[in-house]
């Protein structure tokens, strides 16, 4: 690890003045920071510690019925909130398949949104890596690629945005709170990350200095609750990252889908909205045969980068499965295993 | 830069002087107070041999800077059993052959004193899934599922008991 300065701010102000310079990175929980501090990947000469601001960790709910969760708040808290899991139980169900439960302990829902894609080659600084150096190129490309993008990648870099907690908020609209040197300004979590194009360097909107101080959830969101669920393909059924992940939300009337909401994982270098595949839901009848029908349109548009065609159909069947499964309804309890393919009986509907 | 904290390890308060804000609370137990029951398995988070409790949560203590935890309680497995009296959770490894080299144990037994607490632990699947942040390279998984069980049986009655009592 780099040698750095430490500063522990007492306010935000405070902390976002401090990290404004240049090599300035805040710490959070550091469980995705310190691991590339390790290897090498990320070298920050100053670390500012958010982890004592005031204000950053709480839970609330606001006057819309909407709800607003603080950056500091830990991954494993937030899952077990009864009213937010209840609100919104497949963004629970994706904060519960994430990690292990020593990382959700420590993890921090604004964390969650500045963790670095996993790509192996991001990690490893004797690699060529434009998204953690500009212009080396992309090991990647030619390299060790089964799990990597098969949307929005681009010949610099095809890297996948690893996080679950994002698949579900961002199929929820959830909005991200930001206060900067500039000010407090706000941002669609749909906007926040961003694709790599020619400058993967650049991951998100944010701006020197800028910091993650909430998230906001909407009331409409949390109507979709009985029919909200979270699927998680991976290669082992415990502590690891997503090969494809799908969420889905659904507003049945009168033997109709009123709303849909779809997202993919595991697919790009940020959480993708689907919103093709909702837009094929839109109005129908919810039958399987409407829902291979949106996953068609989900991946219509997605390409391997290398080892990885097989991602499509994955993606595919992810999606059609995460649908009937928000069709069965949210299970009362969650499930042993959140968010897996294997999971016994999940038992009775939580809001039939 | 010299940075002063203080912690409370296994109940004694503690004021730690660090002459570098990279110390981890896996390298400042282990290197500095002297604490190695926590081990050093990958360094990375991944292994869970560092497990300890950090204000009653499990963490691994490998991802955490020291200086980031001013003030906190830290409990590691040198702080559970009172004289020569196992804590339950111990007895239930050893009842339950838990274990085979015991290099994971340490972290096997503070991640499962955790989960006890988190209140997820009542049948095999979701222990396996709790206690799925633990690695054991020699594959006593089977005993380890088997002494959390009891151990959540353990505590329980120990809890009823107190109750009882009081």
């Amino acid at each position: 690890m780099n040698q750095f300065d430490y500063a522990r701010p007492t306010s935000v102000a405070e902390a976002v003045a401090a990290a404004s310079g240049p090599g300035a990175a805040y710490l959070a929980a550091g469980t995705n920071l310190l691991d590339l501090m390790k290897t090498g990947a990320k070298r920050p000469g100053l670390l500012v510690d958010i982890t004592r601001l005031p204000g950053l960790d709480r839970i609330e709910t606001l006057p819309d019925g909407g709800m607003r969760i603080g950056a500091m708040v830990r991954n494993a808290d937030l899952a077990r909130d009864r009213a937010f899991a209840t609100a919104y139980p497949a963004v629970a169900e994706a904060l519960l398949s994430g990690a292990s439960p020593q990382l959700r302990n420590a993890a921090t829902a604004g964390g969650n949104l500045m963790q670095h894609t996993r790509c192996a080659y991001f990690f490893d600084p004797a690699s060529a890596c434009n998204r953690r150096e500009p212009g080396t190129g992309c090991d990647a490309l030619h390299g060790e690629n089964r799990g990597h993008a098969v949307l929005g990648w681009s010949q610099d870099c095809i890297a996948t945005h690893p996080s679950d907690f994002c698949v579900p908020l961002v199929a929820l609209d959830a909005v991200v709170e930001i206060e900067g040197p500039a000010g407090r300004r706000e941002a669609p979590l749909e906007e926040f990350h961003l694709l790599p194009g020619e400058n993967p360097s650049r991951e998100n909107v944010l701006q020197p200095g800028e910091l993650i101080v909430a998230l906001r959830m909407s009331a409409d969101a949390a109507g979709l609750r009985a029919n909200s669920r979270y699927l998680k393909l991976r290669e082992r059924t415990s502590f690891a990252f997503a090969l494809v992940s799908a969420a889905a939300a659904l507003k049945i009337e009168g033997g109709a889908i009123r709303t849909a909401r779809v997202a993919l994982g595991g697919v790009a270098a940020k959480p993708w909205r689907a919103r093709a595949a909702e837009a094929v839901l839109q109005g129908v009848a919810p039958t399987r045969e409407a829902f291979v029908r949106a996953a068609e349109a989900a991946l219509s548009e997605a390409m391997p980068s290398g080892d990885n065609a097989f991602k499509i159909e994955l993606a595919k069947r992810a999606v059609a499965r995460v649908l009937l499964l928000a069709l069965a309804g949210t299970p009362q309890r969650m499930p042993a295993l959140p968010a897996s393919a294997f999971s016994s009986d999940t038992g009775v509907p939580a809001h039939a | 830069m010299t940075l002063s904290i203080s912690l409370t390890i296994n109940g004694d308060l503690k004021s730690v002087l660090l002459d570098d804000p990279r110390v981890t609370l896996l390298d400042l137990l282990r290197e500095r107070l002297d604490l190695t029951g926590t081990k050093k398995g990958c360094d990375r988070g991944q292994c869970g041999a560092c497990t300890v409790l950090v204000d009653g949560r499990r963490i691994n203590a490998c991802l955490s800077l020291a200086i980031s935890l001013d003030g906190a309680e830290v409990l590691t497995i040198e702080g559970l059993a009172e004289g020569e009296r196992l804590h339950p959770v111990q007895a239930a490894f050893i009842a339950h052959d838990g274990f085979q080299c015991g290099f994971c144990t340490p972290g096997q037994i503070m991640s499962a004193l955790g989960l006890l607490g988190e209140g997820e632990a009542d049948d095999p699947e979701r222990i396996r899934e709790g206690m799925s942040g633990n690695l054991c390279r020699c594959g006593a998984y089977a005993g380890i599922t088997e002494a959390v069980l009891d151990a959540h049986k353990r505590v329980a009655e120990e809890a009823a008991e107190h109750r009882r009592v009081a």
